[in-house]
């Protein structure tokens, strides 16, 4: 398999980066990782996952979609929108590489969501096969093997080198943008690493986590269930969850006017907000439980009942890591699945 | 680049009727003239003024209507507010048509229809029954039970009055929620009316209005005797994309906007409720 010394990751950043805009997982001041765009200087992190997840590659948190210019009683209408620049996210682990997927059967399903198109057909996402799961992890709980990750293309280490292999023909185009760098090796000792990661993802305290008790078939016995009252008493709605979640796709409209133009855009937003499905004649999710049912309901039996049963989260543990009350998935399928 | 839905069409106001005290009809028309898209009876358009926000509303003119569309909207929040506000001449932003539409040339052909309206919730069912009484020799008899507060309240009184009870082919039946000194006719809540008029239940009923009003009809109607696989109604959540992509409308594994905003009372049974 075609390798490279990870002393020499420098090397490769900086070949990839003549070409497009590189963007790796690095360390803040603050010990935490953020996707950061790659310069010379900048390292990879050694954290196992960034705070944020990768969807803001194809789904930033705010984005223009349309300027208005008004002038009397006439409105002009102008499209801002231009092709993006290619790019390559590298270093993305295998619960996000699948959330890609996951967000691809929302925004390019008709009417394709041509701002999302256009940075999917533009982006080249290179994976990192991981080493070191947390007790956070349940990726494989979702069918996903985060020692051999989708994407593009995929890297692999055992520690001395960075292996990579093509997963499709973007991938292919990629790898051989860069294949001058490596050379032919020996993958003895990755298979070691790997055999060695399989063996932590068994005994990891999430691994026997259950899907089984859901699915598109299962709305009535999850929604009516007595449990939620319980599991949602201490949400305090602050939407920290959606905002990490890699597959958490809601999004509101707003108009900002800047003086010169009205500048339509789309942001982040969460049903886990009050005034998400607030209208003038009233609210149908009056309270918490409500709110809180639905992210749950919608990842685990509303969007598999419309995806061949395919749920809607990825594993990656960040909701579990992050709820200030320290609620989240796995909390809310061990309670239901005993329903 | 494609077309995105995202991106509005602009929409000239060329008429605007005031209907009741709180509710205005207004008449788009495309900057060229004729309508900015087609549509069948049931499907919304998102309209929105840049700057103050965009909402989505039923078209409540017929597609049989070859040029214009017309909306009725009753003033309730900041956007309603500002659309009252219009002159006309005003451009407006326009995108659409979104959801699915009344059955109107399947399930709905043949059949004797009733329509059920309180309130506004008439602005939907006005663009079946112009379509209706378009295409008269493809129904069978059709019935109007229509109800509001009070009779200046009741929408697009004019054409009720002039066209829909001249009209030998409909009959209309008209009530208002309490007794006043120019209204001789029904006093009473539409459910109740139902049920005093006890409509044949070999129709088929299309329903619309204020979910409260809904809910006792609906109960009215099985009390009558009626399937809920005879009734259809329309919806109305919050929604900002209009395509099924940005989450608000979503109830169970349906999005209002595009799965919608026409349901028939059984499928709506199937969903969670939350509505």
């Amino acid at each position: 398999m075609l390798r490279i010394s990870l002393d020499k990751l420098d090397t490769l950043f900086a070949k990839i980066a003549e070409k497009q805009k590189l963007y790796i997982p690095s360390d803040r001041e603050d010990g935490s990782a953020e996707y950061m765009e790659w310069s010379e200087g900048r390292k990879l992190s050694n954290a196992l996952n960034t705070v944020r997840s990768a969807k803001e590659f194809f789904f930033p948190q705010t984005e223009s979609l349309v300027d208005f210019k008004l002038s009397g009683k006439n409105i002009e209408v102008i499209d801002i929108r231009k092709e993006t620049e290619d790019f390559v996210v590298f270093g993305v682990r295998a619960c996000d590489a699948r959330s890609f997927g996951i967000l691809d059967k929302v925004f390019l399903s008709d009417p394709v969501d041509s701002y999302y198109q256009n940075r999917r057909n533009h982006g080249t996402i290179v994976t990192m096969a991981c080493t070191r799961p947390s007790e956070t992890c349940f990726c494989t709980a979702f069918g996903i093997d985060p020692t051999a990750p989708e994407g593009d293309a995929a890297c692999f280490t055992d520690g001395s080198f960075l292996y990579i292999k093509a997963n499709n023909d973007r991938g292919e185009a990629f790898v051989s943008s860069v294949s001058s760098l490596f050379e032919d090796g020996d993958t003895a000792e990755l298979e070691k690493v790997q055999a060695k990661t399989k063996e932590v993802l068994g005994i990891l305290p999430l691994s026997g986590l259950s899907t089984e008790a859901f699915g598109g078939d299962k709305l009535n016995k999850l929604f009516g269930s007595e449990k939620w009252a319980e599991l949602s008493e201490s949400c305090i709605g602050c939407g920290t969850c959606t905002f990490v979640c890699p597959t958490c796709q809601c999004y509101d409209i707003k108009d900002f006017n800047t003086g010169h133009e009205i500048k339509r855009f789309r942001c982040w937003d969460s049903c886990m907000y009050s005034d998400f499905t607030k209208m003038a004649h009233g609210n149908p999710r009056l309270t918490q439980l409500e709110r809180f049912r639905q992210r749950f309901m919608h990842k685990l039996v509303y969007f598999p009942a419309n995806n061949n049963g395919e749920l809607g989260c990825v594993g990656c543990g960040r909701c579990l890591t992050k709820c200030p009350i320290s609620m989240n998935i796995v909390k809310v399928m061990k309670a239901l699945e005993a329903e | 680049m494609n077309n995105d839905t995202l991106i509005p069409h602009i929409g000239v106001v060329t008429d605007i009727r005031i209907d009741t005290p709180d509710v205005k009809t207004f008449r788009v028309i495309s900057p060229e003239g004729g309508k900015v898209f087609e549509h069948m009876p049931g499907q919304c358009a998102m309209l929105s003024i840049p700057g103050v926000g965009e909402a989505m509303f039923s078209i409540t003119s017929s597609p049989t209507n070859k040029d214009f569309m017309e909306f009725s909207i009753k003033k309730c929040g900041c956007l309603t507010n500002w659309l009252h506000l219009m002159e006309t001449g005003q451009q407006i932003t326009i995108r659409g048509p979104y959801g699915n539409a009344f059955p109107v040339e399947t399930e709905l052909k043949g059949k004797d229809l009733l329509f059920i309206a309180g309130g506004i919730g008439l602005a939907p069912l006005r663009s079946v029954i112009n379509y209706v009484r378009d295409n008269r020799e493809n129904y069978g008899d059709v019935q109007i039970i229509y109800g509001s507060r009070s009779k200046q309240d009741l929408v697009d009184y004019d054409e009720i009055l002039n066209e829909w009870m001249n009209d030998p082919n409909i009959s209309v039946n008209l009530t208002i929620d309490n007794a006043q000194d120019d209204w001789d006719g029904h006093v009473g809540f539409v459910p109740n009316f139902v049920t005093e008029l006890n409509p044949s239940t070999s129709r088929t009923v299309l329903v619309c209005g204020p979910p409260i009003m809904i809910k006792f009809t609906l109960n009215a109607l099985k009390a009558l005797g009626f399937e809920e696989t005879q009734v259809y109604t329309t919806m109305e959540l919050r929604m900002k994309c209009g395509v099924g992509k940005c989450g608000r409308c979503n109830i169970g594994n349906k999005y209002v906007c595009k799965d919608g905003p026409v349901f028939r009372y059984d499928q709506l049974g199937e969903l969670p409720d939350e509505y």
